[in-house]
């Protein structure tokens, strides 16, 4: 800014002088362009060649051991016999647990702030305290689990209170995530909505939810995926490292990848970590298909 | 269409919910009846002629639920046994968990486990703890560990030490940061320190052996609960030094090199082996491991038969297997007595 009104200053004085001075300050700013968008390709290049890095190591470690038995084994002292099953369905049953809870409570949390919440001193209160407990740890969750769910609720370590502890790490997120897909619907459309007699409700169902639903499931699936890679409130809570059993109810002790992942590579023989990278090959292709339906699905509802 | 889905997807979801929370209704009353028939079998048991009883020990499959938690030390023996164990006895489950000795044995004060896997024994406050609430627990040896001080494989000088020199270099307050403080002729390079995390009861045992006070150490070093990040460590620097149990030793003799230690100045120094750590020449290092039931347990079938299991010359097999050592067969009787 400053150098280019001087620039024009002189240029009324001077023109041989101006000419100069222009040429080298055209020079100094292609330079400087230049020299920026260097630094951004190499901050890009830099995030992508670690990601490869930590994918070819992932993958020359671990898809060797990447076979049937290896979905079909529960974990075992045995790098050889170790498998991921108990971890597999543990993970699924969490999962399956946490979505419907958190999709039903934080959407309709995201609707009441967004379409019936006035906007009043309390309300505001609770955005703030929404936006806040987003970017608590989660290991902190896990704490608040062991003491509400574990053991003043007696859920003990098991998977309803694993879930319902993953619920609310995840919730804070999906509200958010909502509340920014139902605020990017236009006023206008809620208007006229109203102008043809519609009620809240009405126009919530009818004109809100259709163009915010992709963006609210993209939300979702998101944060789902971290739960699905959350290791500390899970250990915190008590999921243990070795089970032999798949889990029958609600109420019966399981164990998740990560945690399953972790203990393997805590473990004393090189082989185990191979394990460990067979494990992670597994709930990395889980979290890229869970992305990818998260793609698949703002797609397929935006196009409307 | 997209109302379509919606309303469909509501309904699914409601369904879902639903579903979820009846199985979990039924799930809890499940379990009550089992419990309340299992109450009727003991009983009724109880009330039977001895000899019959026997018989029925035998023939009855047994079944239940066994919860195992605490030190990563003894976990792998532990995992080993439950392996073996329910492959025999298919309607036992064995759950074993790793939190560290002292958060094992905290949950096995609390009740929420039934076997604390512990590396170092219990104190007596913890003995108090459980007390107050009218349970006592038994401490069964398990194994022999030799805590093992790693150094990387290049270093050739410091093969050998003195507990004295050792303990010039973990006690509390050291200000020793180079190895030619420790003795001399020693390269001036500084030691780099990794060790256990301070809930470990490798850490505890270590502490109380070398530096002469339990948990006093010095604090400037690289703990970790994950012991492969001592092995890295120590790998990685030619003038770095760890510890931690045996069998992480075992696995990793190629990348490691251990301490042969000196009681004191004129004793001969003493590598951890199997040999040295069973016959407990290994000084003052070499260590029993524990497993904590409490007596209201060991009245269940199921964990008697788990604990005959574990102290068997299978289960001996299994700990040996795993990378520690086993006892002398008088202590595996001596725990044997409290299930008979």
């Amino acid at each position: 800014m400053n150098g280019s009104t001087s620039v024009s200053n002189t240029s009324i004085n001077n023109n041989e002088k101006t000419d100069k001075q222009q040429l080298k300050h055209m020079m100094k700013r292609k330079r400087k362009n230049k020299f920026f968008h260097a630094v951004f390709f190499i901050s890009t290049l830099f995030g992508i060649a670690a990601l490869l890095l930590l994918l070819g190591q992932i993958l020359i470690q671990g898809l060797g051991w990447l076979n049937w038995d290896f979905f079909n084994n529960y974990s075992s002292r045995k790098p050889e016999n170790s498998g991921i099953k108990a971890a597999m369905v543990g993970t699924l049953w969490m999962i399956g647990i946490t979505a419907p809870l958190t999709f039903i409570i934080g959407v309709a949390t995201a609707l009441f702030l967004e379409e019936y919440a006035k906007d009043t001193w309390i309300s505001r209160v609770i955005q703030t305290n929404i936006s806040n407990l987003a970017g608590v740890p989660s290991i902190v969750y896990g704490l608040l689990g062991l003491t509400l769910f574990v053991r003043m609720l007696h859920l003990g370590p098991s998977i309803l209170a694993g879930a319902l502890t993953m619920t609310l790490l995840v919730l804070p997120i999906i509200i958010v995530a909502s509340q920014e897909a139902i605020r990017a619907v236009p006023v206008s459309q809620r208007h006229a909505s109203y102008a043809l007699g519609a009620n809240r409700w009405q126009t919530i169902v009818k004109v809100v939810l259709p163009s915010s639903f992709a963006g609210i499931l993209t939300g979702s699936i998101l944060s789902l995926s971290r739960a699905i890679g959350e290791t500390a409130p899970l250990i915190v809570i008590g999921a243990v490292a070795f089970i032999a059993r798949l889990p029958d109810g609600l109420l019966s002790k399981f164990t998740a990848m990560p945690i399953q992942i972790y203990t393997w590579s805590s473990q004393p023989q090189e082989e185990f970590h191979h394990v460990a990278g067979a494990g992670i090959i597994v709930l990395l292709f889980m979290l890229l298909a869970m992305n990818a339906l998260a793609i698949f699905l703002r797609n397929k509802y935006q196009r409307k | 269409m997209f109302q379509g889905f919606l309303r469909k997807g509501s309904f699914l979801l409601l369904a879902l919910v639903l579903t979820f929370a009846l199985a979990a209704c039924g799930d809890a009353e499940e379990t009550n009846e089992n419990e309340d028939a299992n109450n009727q079998v003991e009983e009724s048991n109880g009330s039977n002629e001895e000899s019959e009883e026997e018989m029925k020990e035998e023939m009855m499959e047994i079944s239940g639920e066994i919860a195992l938690d605490g030190s990563s030390t003894v976990y792998p023996i532990s995992v080993a046994v439950a392996e073996e164990f329910m492959a025999e006895h298919g309607d036992v489950d064995v759950t074993v968990n790793v939190s560290g000795s002292s958060n094992g044995i905290a949950k096995l004060i609390e009740g929420e486990i039934d076997i604390a896997d512990a590396s170092r024994q219990m104190k007596d406050k913890e003995y108090e703890q459980l007390q107050e609430k009218g349970e006592e627990a038994i401490e069964m040896p398990v194994a022999y560990d030799g805590i093992t001080v790693v150094i990387n494989k290049e270093n050739d000088f410091a093969t050998e030490m003195t507990v004295a020199e050792l303990k010039m270099i973990w006690e509390k307050d050291s200000t020793i940061t180079k190895w030619s403080e420790v003795r001399e002729g020693w390269p001036e390079e500084e030691i780099k320190l990794y060790g256990p995390g301070t809930a470990s009861g490798t850490f505890e045992y270590f502490t109380g052996a070398i530096n002469g006070t339990k948990n006093e150490s010095r604090i400037d070093y690289n703990p970790s609960e994950d012991d492969n990040v001592i092995v890295n460590g120590v790998s990685g620097d030619p003038y770095a030094m760890g510890y931690f149990g045996f069998s992480y030793y075992v696995e990793n003799q190629d990348k490691l090199a251990a301490i042969s230690i000196k009681v004191d100045e004129n004793a001969e120094a003493i590598a951890p082996t199997v040999e040295t750590i069973k016959d407990q020449s290994y000084q003052p290092l070499s260590r029993p491991i524990y497993i904590y039931p409490t007596k209201s347990v060991l009245e269940r079938e199921e964990v008697k038969a788990f604990i005959k299991y574990y102290m068997s010359e299978k289960g001996q097999m299994l700990a040996e297997e795993v990378g520690y050592v086993a006892l002398p067969q008088a202590e595996y009787d001596k725990n044997l007595t409290h299930v008979e």
